[in-house]
């Protein structure tokens, strides 16, 4: 309990200073446009504490650089300029907090949210949400459960497990050819979400898994699991996890002289992956829901780095256009009120820094294409996209977008 | 066969380190009843300081060996100084105070070390730098590497220099004294203030050694890492008997060892389909298929069943001597 209050003063001095990095640009706007502001709040979720801290800053970048190129455009909505705020939560990973945290932003009266990172912090957080009426988009929770509650101010604008799973599953089966394959997950609503989409997918195409073996999102010591797998010898692996479980996984298993190819989902698909795990990383195989980062949009990565100094790592492309269709959308009908833009978010057609955007029925994104990565000499480079159903290799896939 | 040789050297591995964190928290409490719950944030220090110490040498091409002795040779001096540090500070004004206040001060110094830790080295998981190259030898069908090797060499050779200590030295014999009467250890002219000191800088470099150890061992480091491991190293200080030090030691080790040994079978043994009984009866079962009551993620779940049993059927522990309270 006082690590959690200690946690959220923190994060509270983390949005302090947030804050008041801003407020000379909002000075600066106020210069050059003398009539009544009207401020807009808006949301954003992620663990910003915790093993994958890194992976929540990336996303909070993503909605920040949203938010400040319209504070600049100087967007008119119901007759006044807008002056849109980022409000940036921390949920540590955590379903109580994604749920505490989602109050706090209702309470806040947000106009719209960006998030939660993770499937299981955005689940427990979605009725909050719903019952205030307030419009969220994930630009990462991709368990599929998180849009099949019949919420309709409930979106993202990335992939499915449900594809995501199908995906990677369809490539290890179609390309590498395994007779025996284990699947391993870290019992949280992601990587069991993801694990059981694999699976089924595997066994629809007649190859044998083995029985699921879970660890938890803060397990460090796989030994004693990867050692009982190695006893059955298994073709590949698939771990349904995050980066800061991953490493160790994978590392551990070429310790024990496992020879299998290790895959992973979105969770475990960057760079961090070879910091953490070195060479034990080769050759791994693993999916993101959407097209690589490096697939975005030219003007968001170059207005990205110059911004943040960084490289967007996996989801910043999708959280700035969730915030930016949160904006499009207020925009459209000319007003911040949930109650008033939520139809127009239903019926966008916007194109962003991964592409088109438009949704279905469920909030989910519509012909999403997700794409299969393998790490090379410490480099994950794209290997294939999915899309409907079909595994293309990558080079044939840009050859085409390209078109 | 060669399966369950490596769950045992998993274990001993997991459990030696354990062992090591183990006596840190039982030689304090041998001595002043105190569970120091901030020990485990000592561990997670000395593996950060050993962490800067050792990403700062490798620029030099020093020997890898020699980087990181001079890594662990300055996370365990720095970490003796949280010891001697939070005695002073933290726990000798409350040394008469009621059993509650220190305990509960030492949640917070624990909180406060996090937190430090958290400002310093930043929230993010940091690789803990491997660079002597690993190699794995297979023993029977088991993989044994060089570091798994060097753990079981390092903690056990640590245990043996602490019994010496604690059994052959003027200033273990004082410790031994102030855990039985410090009033008469007192009159019999022993400085207790100094030799409770003592024990917390003992404790606290073994800690350091524990930490680097464990971060060489899983290549990870996190402002987090000290809160688990302690529990579970006063999780078996509680299984061996608190307060006594062959039992941590033991406890550390059988510790590690059931932990191994259960994530390992404890799927095998609850596949409710191997029970030609029960199989008829989940339709999960059919084709070969599964059905698993517990499975691998209870891992953790075995080291506090494991103090639960203890303390409901042998709460003095494996090792541990009847306590009379004193009068």
């Amino acid at each position: 309990m006082n690590t959690k209050l200690a946690f959220s003063l923190l994060a509270a001095a983390l949005v302090a200073a947030g804050c008041s990095k801003e407020t000379p640009q909002a000075k600066k706007d106020g210069g050059a446009a003398p009539q009544a502001a009207v401020e807009i709040k808006i949301g954003h979720v992620a663990p910003l504490t915790g093993g994958n801290a890194h992976l929540g800053k990336d996303n909070e970048n993503g909605a920040r650089l949203a938010i400040e190129e319209a504070n600049t455009a100087n967007i008119k909505i119901g007759g006044k300029t807008a002056k849109f705020t980022l409000v940036a939560e921390d949920d540590q990973e955590d379903p109580k907090v994604g749920a505490t945290v989602a109050q706090k932003l209702v309470d806040a009266k947000v106009a719209g949210v960006v998030g939660h990172l993770n499937s299981g912090t955005s689940i427990p957080a979605s009725p909050i949400y719903n019952q205030a009426g307030i419009p969220v988009i994930s630009g990462s929770a991709t368990n599929p459960k998180l849009t099949e509650q019949g919420f309709k101010n409930q979106f993202r604008d990335v992939g499915r497990d449900d594809q995501q799973g199908p995906a990677i599953a369809t490539y290890i089966a179609g390309v590498r050819k395994p007779k025996l394959v284990a699947i391993v997950d870290d019992a949280s609503a992601y990587g069991e979400g993801i694990a059981n989409e694999v699976e089924k997918t595997l066994k629809s195409v007649k190859v044998q898994v083995l029985p699921r073996e879970k660890g938890t999102n803060k397990t460090t010591d796989w030994k004693a699991v990867l050692t009982k797998l190695r006893g059955r010898n298994p073709d590949a692996v698939f771990y349904g996890g995050m980066t800061s479980t991953a490493a160790p996984l994978i590392k551990q298993g070429r310790e024990l002289g496992m020879k299998a190819v290790f895959s992973f989902g979105d969770g475990a698909c960057e760079g961090e992956m070879v910091k953490l795990a070195g060479e034990a990383t080769e050759g791994m195989l693993c999916s993101q829901a959407g097209i690589p980062v490096e697939a975005a949009s030219k003007k968001f990565l170059e207005a990205f780095k110059k911004r943040f100094n960084a490289d967007p790592i996996i989801y910043a492309p999708f959280t700035y256009d969730a915030a930016n269709l949160i904006i499009e959308a207020m925009k459209k009908a000319d007003s911040a009120d949930p109650a008033k833009y939520l139809p127009e978010l239903q019926k966008i057609a916007f194109t962003g820094a991964t592409g088109p955007i438009a949704f279905d029925d469920k909030g989910d994104r519509k012909d999403a294409e997700i794409t299969i990565f393998a790490m090379k000499k410490g480099k994950l480079e794209p290997a294939a996209v999915y899309k409907g159903g079909k595994v293309v290799p990558y080079q044939e896939f840009m050859k085409t977008a390209a078109k | 066969m060669d399966t369950f040789l490596q769950q045992i050297i998993n274990g001993l591995t997991a459990g030696s380190v354990y062992a090591v964190v183990a006596l840190g928290y039982t030689m304090v409490y041998g001595i002043i009843q105190l569970i120091n719950f901030a020990h485990g944030e000592v561990v997670m220090i000395g593996a950060m300081v050993a962490f800067t110490v050792i990403n700062a040498l490798v620029p030099y091409g020093l020997p890898p060996l020699v980087i990181v002795l001079i890594g662990a040779g300055c996370a365990v001096p720095m970490c003796m100084l949280v010891g001697y540090g939070m005695e002073r500070l933290a726990y000798r004004p409350l040394r008469h105070a009621p059993r509650l206040a220190p305990l509960i001060t030492a949640i917070g110094v624990s909180i406060i070390l996090q937190h430090l830790a958290l400002l310093i080295w930043s929230r993010n998981v940091l690789a803990f730098p491997q660079i002597i190259p690993s190699r794995t030898y297979m023993i029977g069908g088991a993989a044994i590497t060089t570091i798994q090797i060097a753990i079981l060499a390092i903690c056990f050779g640590l245990m043996a220099a602490l019994a010496i200590l604690i059994y052959r030295t003027p200033l273990g014999t004082a410790m031994r004294a102030t855990a039985q009467n410090p009033q008469v250890a007192g009159l019999m002219g022993i400085d207790i203030n100094r030799v409770i000191a003592a024990t917390f800088v003992i404790g606290a470099g073994l800690g350091a050694v524990a930490g680097v150890l464990y971060g060489s061992y899983y290549g990870l480091a996190q402002y987090t890492m000290g809160s688990i491991l302690g529990l579970k190293a006063f999780s078996a200080a509680v299984l061996g008997g608190i307060g006594n030090i062959p039992g941590a030691m033991l406890g550390g080790v059988l510790l590690g060892i059931v932990e191994a040994l259960g994530a390992g079978y404890i799927g095998d043994f609850t596949d409710l389909c191997q029970y030609s009984w029960l199989a008829g009866s989940i339709s999960d079962c059919e084709g070969g298929g599964h059905f698993v009551l517990f499975g691998s993620n209870y891992q953790d779940v075995f080291a506090f069943m494991v103090l639960i049993l203890v303390l409901v059927f042998r709460p003095k522990g494996l090792l541990g001597e009847v306590v009379r309270e004193r009068a």
